[in-house]
Parts: C-alpha cells; sequence; structure tokens
C-alpha cells in the first residue's frame, strides 16, 4: 500500500490556500454533514440501530474464520470460487491472472476501494488490460491520473469546471468536441462513453460493501447503477474485497444496509443496492458464466486481538471523514493515503506500519465527533492514541514534542518547582505584552502567533494569588 | 436557592494549569460559584497537570505517574470540580483506562472518576440557581469538545447562563472544534489556525458581543484569532459570566511576590 504521508504538513499547507478545493470542500456541510443529521433524525431508533451494527460487526470479528469459510462454502457451491490473497501482491497476481485465463483486454471496474489500496490498475497495465473506472467518480480520477481524495466520493476535491475541462481534454478521441458546462450534460457524456466500455468489457471487477456468510452473495450499494453493469456484462464478475466484510446473515446484512447510506450521504437507501450471488444460473438471462471472489488480508488478521481490532468494524461510509474539521479544511490527498481522514488515521498505520504512516495519528484535534458519528462505534480517537503510544515507544515521535512532554511530566511531579516555572512563564508573558497582548512568540510559540495573537495571563498565578489572599 | 454557606460540605477545586498559568480569574471565579451554592472551596496544595498532554501524546507511562499522583492528592476529598471539560474528562473518563484491574490504583482512579465533575455539570447537580441580572447582555456559547462529547456538559451552561438572565445565542455549527486540541496547535498550526478562523467567523456571524465558553484553552485559541482579526467579541469563561467577574482588570495585580 502506497503511503505518502511524509509530507503532510506541506500538503496541508498547500491545501488551505487553494481557493478552488476549499470551494470544492464546502459541500461537504450540507451535502453530507446535513444530509446524514437529517437521515439519523428520519429514522426512530437510529442510536439502538448503531448499537446492534457494533454488535453485529464485533461478534464476526470474534468469529471471522468461521464465517469466511461458511461464506466460500457457499459461494463454492454455488458454482463460484474463493481465492485467498495474504497481501496485495498476491491479490494483484490472482486478478491478473484470472483475467489472463479469459484473454482479457478490457476490464470494466467499480466500487472498490479495496482495488486502490492494492494498487491494481498498474498491474493488469503492465499485463496490457485496460481498466475501465465505470463510478462516475472513479472515471474522472482515472482521467486525470489522480488518487481518489475521499472513500465514497472520491473527487470531492474537485470543482465542476476542473470536471468540465478534463473531459474536453480528454472526450475528443470519441467524438465529443464541446466543451460541456452544465452537471446533467457531463454525466450524459460520460454515461454514453462509458456504455461502449460496458459492452466491450471481457471482465468485470467490483468491491464489496458486505459479503453475507450464510448466502454467499457479494453486496455492492450505488447511485449509478454502474455496479450491475460491471458485474452482469461481461462473463466473468470478480469481486475484491477486505476479509472483514463479511457479515453472517442476510438479517445482518440489513441492519447494516440501514445505517450505511444514512450516515454516508444520507439517503435512506442508495439508488441500487446488489446482491451478486454466484454464477448465472441454468434458468438466468444474464450474467457471468464465471464468478470469483478474492478475499483480500493485506494486514488485516494481523490487527485481530490487538487494541485495532475494532477498527476492522469499519464499514466505509466515510461518516468520519465528512465530520473531521481536519479533513474537510485539507481534503483527502493532503494525508496521501488511499485511506484519508479519521478512519486512516488508525487504517492506514495498521496496514502500512506506523513508520510510513506517523502523521496521519497526529493530525487531530481530538475533537472526537468521528467517533459520535460513526455507525458502528469505532473509538477513533482512543485508536489513533494507541498508535501515538506505539510511535513513542519507538521514539518516532520527533524529537523536540519528546523531550517537551518528558520536561513536563518532570516538572508535575514536582510541585515546589511546577509552581515557580509557572510563576516565571506568567512574568515572561506578561513582560512580552503590550496592552495584555502578545503578537509574536518564538520557538514552538511561533505557530501559534502565525495564525492568532495570545492574551497574556491578567496576573500571577492562580496559586500565588490564592495563598496571598486565602492562605491555601 | 438559599443555602447556608458551607452547609454542602467541601469541594477540591483542581483548577487546571491553563488556569493557573493563564487566567486566574476563571479559578476565583469558579471557587466565588462553588462557595456561593454552599460549599467550602479547598485548592489542594501541591495540584499541578493532570497528565493529559502526556496521555494525547502517546507518552502513556508519564501519564499514569502524573495520573497516580493526582489520584493520591485528591484522594481525601468528596468531591471534586474542574473549570475545564477537557481536564475534567481527562480524570473523569481516561484515568481509570490508564490503570490495569491487576494495579493498586485501578479502583481508586474508578473511585475518582465518579467524584469528579466539570464545573457547570457540578452547579446544576447541586441544584445552584446564579442570581437573575436584569439587563444582561445576551452571549453566545461554545462548546468545547471534550466537554461535550465526552461528559454529556450542553445543557449546562446553557441553563446556568439563562437563569443569570443571560439570553444564549447558539452558533451556526456548536458541534464544531475551534482548533485548539492541546498540543494540536503548535504541531498543525496552520490547520489550528483555520479552524480557529472559521470559529471566529462562526462566533461573528452570530451577533452577540460576547461569547462564553467552558474550556481556557478554547478561550485562548479563539480570543487570540477573534483579536488578530480585529474583532471586538470579547471572550469569557461562562464561570466568569455567571459569577458576575466581567471585567478583565478584576484579578489584574502586580504579581510582584513571584
Ligand atoms: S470509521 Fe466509522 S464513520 Fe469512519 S468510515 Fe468507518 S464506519 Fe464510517
Amino acid at each position: 500500500m502506497q503511503v505518502e504521508s511524509g509530507a503532510f504538513v506541506e500538503k496541508a499547507r498547500a491545501a488551505l490556500t487553494d481557493a478552488t478545493l476549499q470551494h470544492a470542500l464546502k459541500h461537504i456541510k450540507h451535502g453530507f454533514v446535513e444530509a446524514r443529521a437529517g437521515a439519523a433524525a428520519r429514522l426512530p431508533g437510529f442510536e439502538a440501530m448503531r448499537d446492534r451494527a457494533r454488535d453485529i460487526r464485533a461478534h464476526t470479528l470474534a468469529h471471522l474464520a468461521e464465517h469466511l469459510e461458511r461464506f466460500e462454502a457457499n459461494v463454492t457451491a454455488l458454482g463460484g470460487h474463493v481465492h485467498w490473497a495474504a497481501d496485495a501482491e498476491e491479490a494483484r497476481a490472482i486478478v491478473v491472472r484470472l483475467c489472463r485465463e479469459k484473454g482479457a483486454r478490457t476490464v470494466t471496474k467499480s466500487k472498490s476501494m479495496v482495488t486502490e489500496e492494492i494498487e491494481l490498475n498498474p498491474a493488469l497495465e503492465a499485463a496490457g488490460i485496460a481498466p475501465v473506472e465505470t463510478d462516475l467518480g472513479e472515471y474522472i480520477i482515472q482521467l486525470r491520473h489522480e488518487k481518489p481524495s475521499h472513500i465514497i466520493a472520491p473527487v470531492i476535491h474537485l470543482s465542476k469546471d476542473q470536471v468540465a475541462d478534463t473531459f474536453h481534454a480528454e472526450h475528443p478521441k470519441y467524438g465529443f468536441t464541446e466543451r460541456l458546462t452544465e452537471r446533467p450534460a457531463l454525466v450524459r457524456e460520460a454515461r454514453a462513453i462509458l456504455r461502449e466500455r460496458f459492452l466491450k468489457a471481457d471482465v468485470g471487477i467490483t468491491g464489496a460493501n458486505f459479503l453475507v456468510a450464510e448466502t454467499g452473495s457479494a453486496v455492492v450499494v450505488t447511485n449509478e447503477g454502474n455496479a450491475d453493469l460491471t458485474a452482469s456484462l461481461p462473463d466473468t464478475h470478480i469481486v475484491v474485497t477486505g476479509i472483514e466484510k463479511v457479515v453472517p446473515t442476510l438479517a445482518d446484512c440489513h441492519t447494516l444496509l440501514r445505517l450505511l447510506p444514512r450516515s454516508a450521504t444520507g439517503q435512506d437507501i442508495t439508488a441500487y443496492v446488489s446482491f451478486f450471488t454466484g454464477p448465472k444460473r441454468a434458468a438466468d438471462l444474464s450474467g457471468p458464466s464465471s464468478f470469483h471472489v478474492v478475499l483480500v488480508d493485506n494486514g488485516r488478521s494481523s490487527m485481530l486481538g490487538t487494541e485495532f481490532e475494532e477498527m476492522l468494524r469499519c464499514i466505509r461510509c466515510g461518516a468520519c471523514l465528512n465530520h473531521c474539521p481536519v479533513y474537510a479544511n485539507v481534503g483527502g490527498h493532503a494525508y496521501g493515503s488511499v485511506y484519508p481522514g479519521p478512519m486512516g488515521a488508525v487504517l492506514t498505520p495498521s496496514l502500512a506500519g506506523i513508520d510510513k504512516a506517523g502523521h496521519l495519528p497526529n493530525a487531530s484535534s481530538f475533537c472526537g465527533r468521528c467517533e459520535a458519528v460513526c455507525p458502528v462505534r469505532i473509538p477513533l480517537p482512543k485508536m489513533m492514541r494507541h498508535w501515538r503510544e506505539r510511535e513513542f515507544e519507538r521514539h518516532l515521535s520527533p524529537a523536540p514534542m519528546r523531550w517537551g512532554l518528558g520536561l513536563w511530566a518532570a516538572l508535575a511531579a514536582r510541585p515546589a518547582l511546577y509552581r515557580l516555572a509557572l510563576g516565571l512563564a506568567s512574568r515572561l508573558l506578561r513582560g512580552r505584552a503590550t496592552k495584555g497582548w502578545i503578537g509574536r512568540l518564538p520557538l514552538a510559540g511561533a505557530g501559534w502567533t502565525g495564525g492568532r495573537d495570545l492574551r497574556a495571563p491578567s496576573g500571577g498565578t492562580f496559586q500565588q494569588q490564592w495563598r496571598r489572599r486565602r492562605g491555601g | 436557592m438559599s443555602a447556608s454557606p458551607e452547609s454542602h460540605g467541601t469541594i477540591a477545586l483542581f483548577v487546571t494549569c491553563l488556569v493557573d498559568l493563564m487566567r486566574p480569574e476563571v479559578g476565583f471565579a469558579a471557587a466565588a460559584l462553588a462557595e456561593r451554592a454552599g460549599f467550602r472551596v479547598v485548592v489542594p496544595e501541591g495540584q499541578t497537570c493532570c497528565g493529559q498532554p502526556n496521555f494525547n501524546g502517546g507518552d502513556r507511562a508519564a501519564a499514569r505517574r502524573m495520573a497516580a499522583r493526582v489520584i493520591r492528592l485528591l484522594e481525601p476529598f468528596e468531591r471534586v470540580v474542574v473549570p475545564s471539560g477537557s481536564c475534567a474528562a481527562m480524570i473523569a473518563v481516561h484515568y481509570p483506562s490508564l490503570f490495569d484491574d491487576a494495579d493498586a490504583l485501578a479502583g481508586k482512579a474508578r473511585a475518582l472518576a465518579v467524584r469528579t465533575r466539570e464545573l457547570t455539570a457540578f452547579l446544576a447537580e447541586a441544584g445552584f440557581a446564579p442570581e437573575a441580572r436584569a439587563g444582561a447582555a445576551p452571549v453566545a456559547y461554545h462548546d468545547a469538545c471534550s466537554g461535550l462529547r465526552e461528559l454529556g456538559v450542553r445543557a449546562q451552561p446553557r441553563a446556568l447562563l439563562r437563569q443569570a438572565g443571560v439570553d444564549v445565542v447558539e452558533l451556526a455549527e456548536p458541534e464544531v472544534c475551534c482548533g485548539f486540541g492541546g498540543t494540536f496547535c503548535v504541531k498543525y498550526p496552520d490547520i489550528s489556525a483555520r479552524m480557529a478562523a472559521n470559529k471566529a467567523a462562526d462566533i461573528e456571524a452570530a451577533g452577540a458581543a460576547t461569547v462564553a465558553m467552558g474550556d481556557v484553552g478554547c478561550m485562548l485559541n479563539i480570543e487570540g484569532r477573534l483579536h488578530r482579526q480585529g474583532s471586538a467579541v470579547r471572550v469569557r469563561h461562562v464561570a466568569e459570566i455567571l459569577a458576575g467577574h466581567l471585567s478583565d482588570e478584576d484579578f489584574a495585580e502586580d504579581d510582584s511576590a513571584g
């Protein structure tokens, strides 16, 4: 998994001054935050349902192997095939092999963050197979050679004008030469081009929002219907997804399906909810003749039984991103991981290693809003803190911070020294102030005064004054 | 409510480092309120930091040592009151998570957690009704994140302000963090400053001359940003407003004693 989080600070700074990006990010508030609040308010028992969803996911993880085996048995009984991929490389090799066996030249793709995680597209291209992203957002990303910036809204960072420019640059080769400006027209043009691709594809690759153990179904939710075309038009359907997506029963799946769109987009239900259950049967009019599921581990099983196990409950709704004040201000690309925001701050170091993802669990004010909206109640701040602890133990946190925390702890253990230090700090700050305000501070304080002033202490420390007045 | 002074027992006031260093007047306002609510106020000698910076910085070992110190320091007190949602949550929510069940301090940490209250939650629970002042100007209210989400402090400060005759003006986005976040503001100053600017804009738009809040961290951040952008909106701790300690000069005095 490719992670470029080392440049987080620089990328975040650039993002804060990128007017187009800032304008695009404004959509989050109305499009997601308010929409989710409305959906949650409309559904009586929403909070109790979150408890149930958390319990379903926790139970599944506690018996993960059992449910996956049941899923595999059911897929096999239906005439499908399940492949187990220990890591990204194995997963890519399996998919490339399956495509080659079918002599595939073009594959259509829909709804798979996991194929982003395992970087499937470059592997397909290297094998001479052309991947075509069919989710509108992913399609735009592919044309622009970018990465998604959000797990359910990959082009949230783009303006309509940027999309219009991209289409205008890329679509003349299909005979579309006019620069369109209206949303519906842009969608129509993309659809017309994709329609051709759907019909030509040899293999369709989708992800899965859930895998149902009792039926062997892969469940996909979309608003564009493209997952259905991806899965049912080509002769082969390959589902690529993480091992944690399994749920025991259809009833469990139903509970999660009621929460997922409400938490994600505020919809009561998405336009399409598709259950892909094995290959085409004799009496079916259409559908793929071969059906494969690639179950990707890629670090997930190593989280089981650790303080990060709860992260595997994630149903990828994106609510934690939408409600994160850091994500909402810098966007997804700053994080340098396909999994940005709070869920990425925990998942990325879990999958790729904390040495590669250092900034991610640190770039949070711990405001706790992510946990407050997570449909499966993942304690995201707590787990980010666990990553900070691992970093601290391994001496990966920045030296000045370690030094500062050490000094602070030493002071806190020595009350007389602490009082002396605070008294001194109070005097220094007051001495530096003009009319009670400080406009510039050195060292770590420079960050503070870069964006705001500091009102100096109004007098000596509380403990000094209290002693003087009340005698302790 | 007309309680005779000191009829309800004693509280330990855990003032927090930020009040101690930056806003001593908040400590005095908190003490005055607890006394008016009928409690004797003790400021336990030797109090320092609750350990939150180390806890959130990943320095769990030091956080545990700091917690152990605070647990012992506050052990004699039946009630502990903290004029900060985030430090109160550190004690009431996070301390118990720092000690394994086998640890001798685990039980004491849980017991202290149960006895500890954020200031406005404490006042509300004690049935304290602040004196209503006629003609008080409306204030906007900013919810500090930890108090709001970890302790459920939401209704209490609003109710107390209304009882004091102060109309509360709601912000457009009361659930959004101001960007302080403890060490976050120095580790990621640009992002923190943007969050502060967004909050300042929300506060300005609310139109009240004063914004109240329950955490000095948020106060420093928000007033610093408002001042930087030339805003005249005043930032006050909710305790200062409830106690009627409204002038900057109330407790400003020369610190010649050092
Ligand atoms: S962590 Fe929770 S809120 Fe975030 S994407 Fe996963 S399920 Fe949704």
